[in-house]
């Protein structure tokens, strides 16, 4: 029994991760209707900015809360202005190309940071800090870390915070209003551009929070971190419901535990390809998602 | 009339194929093509063939697929399979073996067949229940499709697993390798002439207007996601039994499929003659940049990937749009397309 | 309509080829007779290898051991009275890569032999072309059997995978006691494949028990689930056959999970990353080509040399990349030629004291030489490897 209580522990860790990138995907989606292919990388430098920072503040020696709070924070404040650089200087200029055309140039980006990732940070992988001394807590017959913890109660956190942002909010009935339809949220004299831009830096932090988290808990990062785990997230987002905030949080929770579940099953050599099987799943039964409502598309 | 041209015409290709094919493995008088020059050429000649068929379905139907490492590796694996554990018997039955040319061609016809068919099925696995989604999606559950065999492949030990998988004789060659480029270019170049090619291009152009039209959009796209299959498949088991070059699950990956979009999508998705021109280029481009990468590992991707944006944002079109290359260069457009086609 | 366009395309793509035809011939044909091989001027040596990628930790280590070798030869004069230019080509991880590599480097470059690869899979992709065209090809770090099947043109100077499972198995039982074990190994690396099959094996024929291998894939980063599993079969001893970037995590989330028993490895955990594991890196052991506390003088000399140039410790890759170049360097001398197949058969009766061990070719083109097994510490931020016992072959 144990055992599975662990599982279990394991599986709402993992799938917290899952949950906070997938939060990311879903805003951008919901907008734009534009798969960010290169959000798992942009969680890949959101580690490796925590990284320097922590590096910089030197905590490896002397660890403290602050401090990583600190380092989150800049994280997050360096891939917000990443994701606004991203969209500003290659998904503007194709806006009004087809989605087709986004998709391809998503693509060029995520493969762009992550071998240019690979050149200017280089390919070898670097271990993370340890900003928080790790502490295992041993509740019945299970261990539970205090990282594990933490990345549950700060993808909680987030949740709560981004759908007061979305909802109660300004900008976030901006945010709305211009996923419903983007030329009319114009007419109605909405700073597209401003709102497009804000989403990509929140979603960018969000995905920066994600990777100071992991790297905390699994201290190996390395450029190309950002690929299997980006697209997961992604099967998360859309097993949620894509554009929904909730549904994300649910995604990613049920990824992760299907993905531990398996781990310790004889199918375990098989863990990657379960994600997209149960997008295969999800895109054939309920392409809407758990959470999501189904759209008509109009003619 | 019109078919004895035809059989001339290709009874012509045939023979100049295989002349090459003389002059490439025995050289003519004192010269001989340099291997590497020769290696690089073999795998030009694989690349367009993937590039081609994958743009049946990118580019002529207009359906999205990240898919297409994963039906190289069917095709290829299916194929390496048949050689390994029955290329003996097989030449044996024909009185011959697998050293001598008759017999390897008869493997090889033998072993590419198998390739093709399941790939086949596995397109026809894959498009059933993919093509029902548009767009974004589609892309991503063919990319899942693809990781999915990828992985399955990995755990088969019987094909070698992450070792590697080949024949003990590599039964590829120069003629292999352009006759089925050269097929796979008249398959597509035929159906896109054709009136199934004109379905296509209105399922292209607006999806739910052909199926108001009454057009079964369904049955028309995985049909050209089959033959798509069928071809990546065979350009799979060309690949994997070429000289020093096994087939691996983790370079089957959807990596792969990207380097082949891109050579689409820098050639003009839609347009044959691109996916020709864009394969060719984007072989020939890592071989050129490695100077560059010997100062500065790695350069050589990071130029692909800006090299794909910067098309993206300046020309969305490729090189050639959708124009073909023919007798009157240039100003030859392809199949009628319709004006909405690139948004 | 169709016919036209079928007729017009076969023709257009006739004249494509022919004019490829011509373009080729003149870029790329070359004479058969041509090659006497250089005498005059620098000895060239192809050194293939992963630069970037997810072999890159090991491609740069084996790069820069081979540099360190190649600069100490060229100082003290060179190889027969001729000095030697490394030409490093990068792989990219990848097997199509390594092959496209080996092939320029042979056929274009015309280097004299090929020191390559590290993972057996790429090795093996490139192998059968040094066998083709007779240039000596020496893997530094490959420990796959089939590597030096390929042909007899094919070296190692490392050693493989069955001899490297019956180290482990043997110090399990013998040393550590274990009568039960469990395996974690990596399904998509076939030296972590081989490993455990070689483990499994002999620790079964020692008579002690082998749960079934739970597997990963290279990247992954979270085991707890495989872990637990594990945990709730109590193995005496854990076996993490995989590299070292996963083999940190394995140790440092075992640890986590309350899993205190030894955690045993392969020289795969040879790497920067291994650091990762900090405290959790306590009470494992690896087995390994070679200790760098080792107090003999070879291993001393090349260890401050290779601090010296490189700024850090090096790993047992790097030395034996180093090995494979002595290795030639000598076959070179005594071959007193560096014609393929007179360099082949030097290289074949090699006997070279090496930092790794004495350097003894034997019959199958492998070196006949005993493995180490290392206690690994880690304190004040370092990991050290304390040499602990050898175990020598057969």
């Amino acid at each position: 029994m144990d055992t599975v209580l662990q599982q279990l522990i394991n599986g709402l860790s993992l799938g917290a991760i899952y949950a906070l990138i997938a939060l990311g995907y879903t805003m951008v989606y919901g907008v734009l209707r534009l798969i960010n292919f290169a959000h798992g990388d942009v969680y890949m430098l959101g580690a490796f900015a925590g990284y320097f920072l922590a590096n910089a503040l030197d905590l490896d020696a002397s660890p403290s809360i602050a401090g990583a709070i600190v380092v989150t924070l800049g994280a997050m404040a360096i891939c917000g202005v990443i994701g606004v650089l991203i969209e500003r200087l290659a998904y503007r200029p194709v806006r009004h190309h087809s989605r087709l055309t986004a998709l391809i140039t998503a693509i060029g980006v995520s493969l762009l940071l992550e071998y240019g990732g690979q050149v200017v940070f280089g390919a070898n992988p670097r271990f993370f800090p340890q900003m928080i001394r790790a502490e295992v807590y041993s509740v019945g017959g299970v261990q539970i870390t205090n990282q594990n913890l933490l990345i549950i109660v700060v993808a909680i956190v987030v949740m709560f915070g981004l759908q007061f942002i979305v909802h109660r909010t300004r900008i976030g009935k901006a945010m709305r209003a211009t996923s419903f339809n983007l030329s009319v949220a114009k007419l109605m004299g909405i700073n597209t551009d401003y709102v497009i831009a804000f989403t990509f830096a929140l979603g960018s932090a969000l995905a920066a929070v994600g990777g100071v988290m992991v790297a905390l808990a699994i201290p190996r990062i390395d450029p190309l971190m950002g690929l299997m785990t980006g697209l997961k997230a992604f099967v998360a987002a859309v097993l949620g419901g894509i554009g929904n905030i909730p549904g994300a949080m649910i995604g990613g929770v049920l990824i992760g535990l299907l993905e531990t579940w398996l781990g310790a099953t004889a199918y375990s050599t098989y863990r990657d390809a379960a994600a997209f099987a149960v997008l295969i799943l999800i895109l054939l039964f309920r392409p809407a998602g758990i959470m999501g409502t189904a759209t008509v598309e109009k003619v | 009339m019109r078919v004895t041209t035809k059989l001339l015409a290709t009874a012509a290709t045939i023979g100049l194929l295989l002349g090459l094919n003389y002059l490439f493995e025995h050289g003519f008088g004192d010269f001989r093509i340099n291997a590497y020059y020769a290696r690089i050429l073999n795998l030009i000649g694989i690349n367009i063939t993937l590039a081609v068929s994958l743009n049946l379905i990118n580019g002529l139907a207009g359906q999205f697929s990240i898919g297409h490492a994963g039906f190289m590796a069917v095709g290829g694996y299916s194929a390496t399979f048949v050689t390994v554990y029955y290329g003996s018997a097989i030449a044996g039955l024909f009185g011959s073996s697998l050293d001598e040319p008759a017999g390897a061609a008869v493997v090889m016809l033998v072993s590419l067949v198998t390739g093709a068919a399941a790939a086949a099925l596995a397109g026809l696995a894959v498009g059933i229940p993919s093509l029902r989604l548009r767009g974004d999606y589609l892309a991503i559950v063919t990319l899942g499709f693809s990781e999915i065999i990828r992985v399955i492949i990995l755990n088969i030990p019987a094909v070698g697993g992450a070792t590697g998988f080949t024949a003990a004789i590599p039964i590829t060659n120069f003629f292999w390798i352009f006759a089925v480029a050269i097929l796979t270019i008249v398959i597509v170049r035929n159906i896109a002439a054709s009136t199934f090619g004109r379905v296509l291009a209105t399922i292209r152009g607006d999806e739910i207007a052909a199926e108001a039209m009454g057009i079964s959009t369904t049955r028309y796209k995985v049909l050209a996601f089959v033959i798509s299959a069928a071809l990546a498949g065979v350009a799979g088991g060309l690949s994997g039994q070429l000289f020093a070059n096994p087939l691996n699950p983790q370079n089957l990956n959807f990596v792969r499929s990207i380097e082949i979009i891109v050579m689409i999508v820098i050639g003009g998705i839609g347009s044959i003659s691109g996916a020709v021109f864009g394969a060719t280029a984007l072989t020939i481009m890592p071989e050129a940049l490695r100077r560059l990468d010997q100062q500065f590992p790695g350069l050589r991707m990071v130029t692909y990937a800006l090299l794909l944006i910067l098309m993206m944002i300046f020309r969305p079109q490729g090189l050639f749009g959708r124009r073909e290359l023919g007798w009157a260069w240039l100003r030859r457009r392809g199949p009628a397309a319709p004006a909405a086609a690139i948004k | 309509m169709k016919q036209r366009s079928a007729h017009r395309i076969l023709c257009v793509s006739t004249t494509w080829l022919l004019l490829t035809g011509v373009l080729l011939s003149t870029v790329a044909c070359e004479r058969k007779s041509g090659g006497a091989t250089d005498t005059t001027g620098d000895i060239l040596v192809g050194f293939y290898g992963s630069l970037t990628g997810d072999g890159a930790s090991f491609g740069q280590s084996s790069r820069e051991g081979a540099e360190l070798a190649v600069d100490e030869l060229n100082a003290a004069g060179g190889v027969l009275g001729r000095q030697i230019r490394l030409l490093v080509e990068d792989d990219q991880s990848k097997p199509e890569e390594a092959s496209n590599a080996v092939t320029k480097l042979i056929t274009q470059d015309k280097v004299v032999a090929v020191i390559g690869e590290v993972a057996s899979r790429r090795t093996l992709a490139a192998a059968p072309i040094a066998q083709r065209y007779q240039i000596p090809m020496i893997t530094p770090a490959s420990t796959n059997e089939k590597v030096t099947e390929v042909g007899d043109y094919v070296f190692r100077v490392c050693f493989i995978d069955p001899f490297q499972g019956e180290v482990l198995a043997k110090f399990a039982y013998n040393d550590l006691k274990a009568r039960k074990v469990a395996i974690l190994r990596d399904q998509s690396q076939d030296y972590s494949v081989g490993l455990t099959d070689s483990v499994a094996q002999h620790f079964g024929r020692l008579g002690g028990q082998v749960l079934p291998p739970v597997s990963y894939s290279s990247g992954d980063a979270d085991f707890k689930a495989a872990l637990t599993r594990i945990r709730g079969e109590k193995p005496d001893v854990l076996f993490a056959t995989g590299y070292y970037s996963e083999a940190a995590i394995i140790t440092r989330q075992a640890r986590e999970l309350g899993m205190k028993m030894p955690i045993l490895g392969g020289d795969g955990w040879v790497g920067d990353a291994l650091q990762n594991g900090r405290e959790a890196l306590n009470n494992t052991y690896i087995s390994n080509h070679y200790s760098g506390d080792n107090p003999d003088p070879i291993v001393q000399n090349f260890v401050n040399a290779y601090r010296k140039r490189f700024n850090r410790e090096p790993d047992a890759i790097a030395a034996l990349g180093y090995d494979a170049i002595k290795v030639l360097a000598d076959s070179l001398t005594r071959a007193q030629s560096t014609e393929g197949p007179k360099l082949r058969d030097a290289i074949a009766s090699a006997d070279v004291p090496g930092v790794t061990g004495q350097l003894k070719m034997n019959a199958k083109r492998n070196v006949d030489k005993p493995a180490v097994v290392q206690e690994v510490t880690y304190a004040g931020g370092k990991v050290t490897f304390i040499y602990k016992t050898t175990i020598n072959p057969g």
